[in-house]
C-alpha cells in the first residue's frame, strides 16, 4: 500500500493530480485506489490538498496517515506536509517554487521546474501535468500511457493535446533525473 | 342536500357521492366554486380521466376528496409541488390546484411564485376566505387590514397580499378574479385557465360565513353576497398594482392578464433541442398550439 | 413482484472513477430514476449537478425547486404521475422533507432519497462528515411509520445500493433512504457500471385487475397494496388523512388502527427479507464490533490491531440499517462479552443495540461528535476495555 498527497495552493490544478492518477492506477494499471480531498474552509486557504491511497487489494481504511510520497507546488504546502512525509519518502517539489530544509532521514527529493516548463509550453496552467509527467518517471507508481490514458473527463478536451504534451515534458525530465541520479 | 336536490344535481358524476355529505358549513362558498369547477369540466373537452385535482389542507383542501377524478388531498402548502412532480412525470395530464388562500399564500407561498415563474402548466383555482377556516378563524396573509380574527382579537393591522398583483409579478400567463356571486365567470376563466398552455390562477372571494362574517358581525352568507354585489366591480385588464382589498372595501374582480409564454416544459424542450441538438431527447407531448 | 432489465440509457456501462455522489446519480439513472426535484446544500449538491447533467440526453426531469419541502412534493407527485423519483439532500434538508416523508409513507408512495449527511445540529460542520441522522431518518416524521434505509460504505456500494434502494422501495411502497456521508460522498474510486441486462430491477407494483373492483389501499398478501397512477382512468383518491381502502379519509380510531398497523408491519413482517447485514469472523468472538457506512472502512484498522493483540474480534456491517437487524443482535449478545459501535455520532444506533442485545451483553458506544472520522486508536481501546 503506498499513501500519496498531492499539494500546493489553489488553482494549480493539486486535486486534478489526485484524480489523475487515482484514475488511472484504478482503471488502467490494475490497482485499487481512493481519492480524497480536503473541502470547506480548509479548502479555500492557500494550501491545497488531495490525498490517494493505492493498493494492490481493495483500500480499506480510505485515508493517509503517514504518506510515502509527498508532491509540493507550493512552500507553504510543503512546510505543512513535510513533516507527515515517512522518513524512507519521497519528496517530489516544483524547484522554482520551493525551498527545501535539509533533507530528513533518508528522504529522496526530486525537483522540477514544472511551472516554468509549463510556461515554455505556452500556459502555466499546465503545470500540473508537467508534474505528473514528472511524478510517474520517478515513483514508477503506475505506467505513463496509464495516466494518459484517464486525462480525457479531466482535462478541458480542447487543451487535451496540450496536457498530453505537458506530462510527456515532465516524463522526459523524471527519466532523465533519474538517469543523472544512477550516474552519479 | 336532500335526496331530491342530490338526484337532480348534474354534477353528480363529477363528484364522489359516497363522500357526501360534505364537511362544509352551511353558507360556505366552497362548494359553489366546486359547481363553478364541475361546470367547466362539463363544458370542457379535456378527457376526464386526463385531469387530476391536487388540493392541499384546510377546509378548501377538501375539495379533493369530493371530486371524482384521479385526486390528490396533500401536505399544508404543498399542493402546488406535488402537482408540478404529477405534471411534469406524466405532461399529458391536466392538474388543477384547487385550495385555499392560507395554503396557497400563507405556508405556500413560497411554492407559488415559483410555479408561477416557472410557468408551471398548471390551473390554480385559490378560494380566498380571508382567514384559516379550517383550524378556527385565525388571522391570515389575506385577511384585510382592520378585520378581526381569533389570532388578531384586536383587528388586523398587517397588509395582506393582492393575491392577482403577486401572480402577475411572479409571472403567471393567466389571472383572474371573481367573487362567489359570479359563478357563470368563475366557471369561463377556469376553462380559459385549463386551456392555457402555462401556469393560470383563479381566486375566487367567498364567504366564510361560521368564523370570518361571525367575528367581524358581518351577518349571514347572504349579507355577504350582497357585499360582493354593492361592492365588486368587473374591471378586465385591470392594473394588477390597483387591486388591493381593504375591509369591505371595494373588490375589483376580472380577468387581469392573459399572456402567452412558454411553459416549463416547452422552454426546456426549446432550450435544450437549440444546446444539446439530436442528443436531446425531446420530452414529453410537445405543444403545438 | 415483477422484475426487469434496466433500461440502456440511463446505464453508464463500463468502469468509472466516481465519487460517492456522481455515483449515487448514476445509481438513480441505471435504476430508471427519470424524476429528480432536488435543492442545493453541501455535501450532496455534487448528485443534483450530475443528475441534471445527464439527464437530458437520457430521457426525463431534473428540475431545481425553490426548496426542500418542495423537492420531496414533487417527488410524490412524480411518482403519482408514474415516475420513478429520486432527491438527494443533507441534514437541514432533510429535516425540511420530514413532514412530506410522512405523507409519501402514507400514501404508501415508493420513492428514494439520498441522505449525505453531515455534521450538525443545525448547519453545523456543511463541508464535514457525520452520521447524525441516523435516528431522524427512522423517527423524524411524526408519526408511527417504518421506512427502509441503507447506508453504502463506497462509491461503488453507492451506485449498487441506489438500485437496491428503488428495487426496495417498489417493492414495499415505502419510502427508502440512502444514508451515506459526506466521507464516502466525496470520497474517488472505481466504480463498475454492469451492462443494462445484468441490472435486475422490480417494476412497480402495477395494479392489473378490472377498474371497478381496484381499491388504492387494499393490502395484498405481502400488505402491500397495488399501485395505479394518475391518468388511468380510476378516478382514485389519495390522502395524507388516515383513510381506509378506497383512500377516502375515515377519522376514527378503528381505521387509524387498520391504516398504520398496515403501513408498519408490511416492513416489519418482511424485515428478514429486506435486511442485508456483511459478518466477518463472528464464530468464536469474544467482542463484535458493529458499524455501518465509513466507519466500518475506519475500524477496520482498529480491529486488525486488536485481533493481532490476540483480540477475537468479530465485525456486523449493517447495509441496511433500517429495519434494524435486531433478532440477529438478540441471537449473538448471549453468546459474546460486548458488542461494540463506534458511529460519527453521540450514540444513535447503540441504543439500537442496547435494545436488542436487552441486557445480555455489554454495549459499548464509541461516540464522535462529527467533522471527522474516528481515530482507529480510539475504537481498539474500546475493544480493550470490553475485554477486560
Amino acid at each position: 500500500m503506498t499513501e500519496i498527497r498531492f499539494s500546493g495552493f489553489g488553482g494549480q490544478g493539486i486535486i486534478r493530480c489526485g484524480l489523475i492518477a487515482g484514475k488511472a492506477l484504478a482503471l488502467f494499471d490494475n490497482k485499487h485506489t481512493t481519492m480524497t480531498q480536503s473541502f470547506g474552509p480548509e479548502a479555500r486557504g492557500s494550501a491545497c490538498s488531495s490525498q490517494l491511497v493505492v493498493s494492490e487489494d481493495r483500500v480499506l481504511y480510505p485515508y493517509i496517515t503517514k504518506p510515502e510520497i509527498l508532491v509540493s507546488m507550493s512552500q507553504e504546502a510543503y512546510e505543512k506536509y513535510e513533516p507527515e512525509l515517512r522518513e524512507d519518502g519521497i519528496l517530489i517539489i516544483d524547484k522554482d517554487l520551493v525551498n527545501t530544509k535539509p533533507p530528513r532521514g533518508k528522504i529522496k527529493t526530486y525537483a522540477v521546474p514544472s511551472t516554468r516548463f509549463a510556461e515554455e509550453l505556452g500556459n502555466r496552467i499546465i503545470a500540473n501535468l508537467v508534474m505528473m509527467g514528472f511524478f510517474t518517471a520517478v515513483t514508477k507508481i503506475g505506467t505513463p500511457e496509464a495516466m494518459k490514458k484517464a486525462l480525457p473527463g479531466l482535462v478541458p478536451e480542447r487543451f487535451l493535446d496540450l496536457n498530453i504534451k505537458a506530462f510527456d515534458k515532465g516524463y522526459e525530465y523524471g527519466l532523465h533525473v533519474l538517469d543523472e541520479e544512477k550516474s552519479h | 342536500m336532500n335526496d331530491e336536490a342530490r338526484q337532480k344535481n348534474p354534477i353528480e358524476h363529477l363528484l364522489r357521492m359516497d363522500r357526501i355529505p360534505h364537511i362544509w358549513c352551511p353558507g360556505c362558498g366552497i362548494g359553489t366554486v366546486v359547481t363553478s369547477f364541475a361546470e367547466a369540466l362539463r363544458k370542457s373537452n379535456i378527457e376526464l380521466d386526463k385531469i387530476a385535482v391536487v388540493s392541499g389542507i384546510g377546509c378548501t383542501g377538501r375539495v379533493a376528496g369530493y371530486i371524482k377524478l384521479d385526486s390528490f388531498h396533500t401536505t399544508h402548502g404543498r399542493a402546488i409541488p406535488f402537482a408540478t412532480g404529477l405534471k411534469l412525470a406524466n405532461p399529458e395530464l391536466k392538474v388543477v390546484v384547487f385550495s385555499g388562500d392560507g395554503d396557497i399564500f400563507g405556508i405556500g407561498g413560497n411554492h407559488f411564485i415559483h410555479a408561477a415563474r416557472r410557468n408551471m402548466d398548471l390551473t390554480v383555482i385559490c378560494v380566498n376566505n380571508f382567514n384559516y377556516a379550517m383550524t378556527g378563524g385565525q388571522v391570515a396573509a389575506t385577511t384585510p387590514t382592520d378585520a378581526n380574527a381569533s389570532t388578531a382579537p384586536y383587528g388586523n393591522f398587517e397588509q395582506p397580499f393582492s393575491i392577482p398583483y403577486l401572480a402577475d409579478a411572479a409571472g403567471a400567463s393567466y389571472v383572474a378574479r371573481w367573487t362567489a356571486l359570479h359563478l357563470r365567470r368563475v366557471t369561463k376563466s377556469i376553462q380559459e385557465g385549463m386551456d392555457k398552455n402555462g401556469f393560470s390562477l383563479i381566486e375566487v372571494i367567498t364567504p366564510c360565513v361560521t368564523l370570518y362574517a361571525r367575528r367581524n358581525r358581518l351577518g349571514d352568507g347572504l349579507n355577504l353576497l350582497k357585499y360582493y354585489y354593492d361592492k365588486s366591480e368587473i374591471k378586465h385588464g385591470a392594473d394588477t398594482r390597483d387591486l388591493d382589498i381593504s375591509y369591505q372595501g371595494k373588490l375589483i374582480v376580472g380577468k387581469f392578464i392573459d399572456r402567452e409564454r412558454p411553459n416549463f416544459i416547452d422552454a426546456m424542450n426549446q432550450h435544450m433541442s437549440t444546446v444539446l441538438g439530436d442528443d436531446y431527447e425531446l420530452y414529453g407531448r410537445i405543444n403545438n398550439d | 413482484m415483477k422484475k426487469v432489465k434496466a433500461d440502456p440509457k440511463g446505464v453508464l456501462t463500463g468502469a468509472h472513477y466516481l465519487d460517492g455522489d456522481f455515483a449515487l446519480a448514476e445509481g438513480a439513472l441505471a435504476a430508471g430514476c427519470r424524476f429528480f426535484g432536488g435543492y442545493p446544500i453541501t455535501p450532496s449538491t455534487e448528485t443534483a449537478e450530475r443528475f441534471s447533467e445527464r439527464i437530458p440526453r437520457v430521457g426525463g426531469i431534473f428540475i431545481q425547486m425553490e426548496d426542500e419541502l418542495g423537492s420531496i412534493a414533487s417527488l410524490i407527485g412524480a411518482v403519482w404521475g408514474g415516475k420513478k423519483a429520486m432527491t438527494v439532500t443533507s441534514g437541514p434538508g432533510f429535516s425540511l422533507m420530514m413532514e412530506n416523508i410522512g405523507l409519501a409513507c402514507m400514501m404508501e408512495t415508493p420513492l428514494v432519497i439520498a441522505n449525505v449527511q453531515r455534521g450538525g445540529p443545525s448547519t453545523g460542520l456543511p463541508t464535514l462528515t457525520g452520521q447524525q441522522d441516523m435516528m431522524q431518518a427512522k423517527f423524524g416524521s411524526h408519526g408511527d411509520y417504518e421506512i427502509i434505509a441503507l447506508s453504502p460504505d463506497s462509491p461503488q456500494e453507492c451506485f449498487d445500493l441506489t438500485i437496491e434502494a428503488f428495487n426496495l422501495s417498489e417493492t414495499y411502497r415505502v419510502p427508502t433512504f440512502i444514508m451515506t456521508d459526506e466521507c464516502v460522498g466525496h470520497m474517488h474510486e472505481k466504480v463498475v457500471i454492469p451492462p443494462a441486462d445484468e441490472i435486475e430491477l422490480v417494476e412497480r407494483k402495477w395494479y392489473t385487475g378490472p377498474k371497478e373492483a381496484y381499491l388504492p389501499y387494499k393490502p395484498d398478501k405481502d400488505l402491500v397494496p397495488f399501485m395505479i397512477k394518475a391518468g388511468d382512468g380510476y378516478r382514485f383518491h389519495t390522502t395524507g388523512l388516515t383513510h381506509d381502502e378506497r383512500g377516502y379519509p375515515v377519522i376514527n380510531a378503528e381505521c387509524q388502527k387498520v391504516n398504520v398497523t398496515n403501513i408498519i408491519e408490511k416492513i416489519r413482517k418482511n424485515a428478514d427479507k429486506i435486511i442485508k447485514i456483511e459478518e466477518d469472523q463472528i464464530d468464536g468472538a469474544e467482542v463484535v464490533l458493529i458499524s455501518y457506512g465509513i466507519t466500518s472502512r475506519v475500524a477496520v484498522r482498529a480491529v486488525r490491531l486488536a485481533r493481532e493483540a490476540g483480540i477475537k474480534v468479530g465485525t456486523m456491517r449493517l447495509i441496511t440499517v433500517w429495519p434494524f437487524p435486531e433478532k440477529r443482535i438478540k441471537e449473538l449478545a448471549p453468546k459474546i462479552k460486548a458488542f461494540i459501535i463506534p458511529e460519527v455520532n453521540y450514540g444513535q444506533m447503540v441504543r439500537e443495540v442496547e435494545r436488542s442485545a436487552a441486557g445480555k451483553t455489554q454495549v459499548f458506544g464509541v461516540p464522535h461528535c462529527g467533522g471527522w472520522v474516528h481515530n482507529p486508536e480510539d475504537i481498539l481501546n474500546v475493544i480493550k476495555e470490553a475485554v477486560k
